[in-house]
């Protein structure tokens, strides 16, 4: 059926599936579904990118003409959206499909690559990108790179140095640059160069209600803990509760709040009578009383209390 | 006269793909990379000038390759070496050092008799290069 042009090239049948499983990028792909809850678009695009990779390395090995993808990326989306998580798994694929070498990802953010002095960034910024050669080089928070109230910022410089490696050296490493969606927004429309030079923008949606609950089940067994049944219902209640507060982080808010959530489980077990005598059932479970200790209940009792950030 | 010192140093000149191999070989093995340079190669002097600092978190040969460039930009007419350090304990060492450029012409060594009591004879070594210039132009081109 696409024996339309009968030249030895495209009479070669090429396996993609097998050329999948060769590459191990299902694997880190399946995880990827598995690991981490909702973030279906996420999920989607990285799917995308990986197939379009596989299919260019194909291409590239018949001698199909194909000019080397531009892989530098661009994050947004609250915090707490799992940015950091998604970067190293697309490390993995890269490094599993040959984009980079070594798939190991640099983590920075504008202290580390702008300097404090005239002559301190350059250098500051070369040897971030020496580091992060093979590799990815996550930038989180990037629009702090840009700061265009002080035009004697050395932000600009840096983004500079960026430019030109990200241009030259393609083969060398990646580039990923996280942070919120408006943010990012603005800051890509004062550096158009940047821009230009980012062919994937993923978008990292909030967590819906339901998901932050997995995630926090999903977090308690990784600890050896688990919610009671009443525990549970109420932690759906306080989830509610806490995303009309500020500074809701998502999943980063759902981790600190199991934090003091056993803080608080581990005081109930210290001070509760049981004659010192408890099962191992009893060190496990995060029950009602626990969760339902939160400040946010509190509030939520007298009407227009104090708002609070974080309790 | 070729000056031959460090590994690799009587096999020709090492290409840049196969510096590129040694450093991932080093890296692979976790040691810690550095460039040094100088224009007095005497066999016996130690202290090369640093470029830059050694490289403890490097992961791929690539960020090594363009310091090297920068280095061969700056020092076209100097040896330049490249060392690898072994942080691990039980070694603290250099584990592997050669050198990657070299200036276009090395005039060598003067082998110098100095007669001592009882006719005995002390031997050393002079540089040429050293001998006709200060620091920094030892090996510029032109006499």
């Amino acid at each position: 059926m696409n024996a339309i042009d009968p030249t030895a090239a495209t009479q070669e049948r090429i396996d993609l599936a097998e050329e999948y499983r060769e590459a191990g990028v299902a694997d880190v792909l399946e995880r990827l579904d598995r690991e981490l809850v909702g973030l279906a678009p996420v999920k989607r695009r990285v799917r995308e990118i990986a197939a379009l990779l596989l299919v260019d390395r194909v291409r590239s090995r018949l001698g199909l003409a194909t000019t080397p993808p531009s892989l530098h990326m661009s994050f947004t989306g609250n915090p707490g959206t799992g940015k950091t998580t998604v970067a190293m798994r697309m490390a993995q694929i890269l490094q599993r499909l040959g984009y980079v070498r070594k798939g190991h990802v640099v983590a920075v953010t504008r202290d580390d690559l702008v300097g404090q002095y005239i002559g301190h960034t350059a250098p500051k910024t070369k040897e971030v990108l020496k580091r992060a050669m093979g590799g990815v080089l996550f930038i989180d928070e990037a629009y702090y790179l840009y700061r265009p109230e002080n035009e004697k910022d050395y932000g600009q410089e840096a983004i500079e140095i960026l430019l030109q490696v990200m241009e030259n050296q393609r083969d060398d490493l990646v580039v990923i640059l996280a942070g919120y969606a408006e943010r990012m927004e603005t800051f890509f429309e004062s550096n158009p160069g940047m821009k230009s030079r980012i062919a994937h923008h993923v978008e990292f949606p909030d967590y819906a209600d339901g998901e932050l609950g997995e995630i926090a089940e999903r977090m308690l067994a990784d600890w050896n803990y688990r919610f009671d049944a009443a525990g549970r219902a109420a932690f759906d209640e306080y989830l509610a509760l806490r995303r009309s507060r500020p500074h809701f982080a998502n999943a980063r808010s759902v981790r600190n709040a199991l934090d003091r959530m056993r803080l608080r489980q581990a005081l109930r077990l210290f001070d509760g009578g049981g004659g010192g005598q408890i099962g191992v059932d009893a060190l496990c479970t995060v029950t009602a009383a626990d969760v339902r200790a939160s400040r946010h209940f509190g509030d939520a009792a007298l009407t227009g209390g104090v708002p609070q950030a974080d309790g | 006269m070729r000056m031959t010192q460090g590994a690799f140093s009587f096999l020709p000149e090492l290409t840049d793909i196969q510096i590129a191999a040694q450093i991932e070989y080093c890296l692979r093995n976790e040691w810690a990379v550095s460039i040094e340079f100088t224009d007095d190669p005497h066999p016996r002097n130690v202290y090369w000038s640093m470029w830059g600092l050694p490289m403890f978190d490097l992961h791929d040969a690539a960020g090594l390759m363009q310091e090297l460039a920068a280095c061969r930009a700056a020092q076209p007419e100097h040896y330049i070496r490249i060392n690898a350090f072994d942080p691990s304990k039980g070694w603290e060492t250099v584990r592997l050092s050669f050198i990657v450029n070299r200036p276009s012409q090395e005039p060598g060594f003067r082998l110098v008799r100095r007669e001592g009591a009882g006719r005995s004879i002390h031997y050393t070594l002079e540089s040429y290069a050293v001998q006709r210039r200060p620091e920094g132009e030892r090996y510029t081109t032109g006499t």
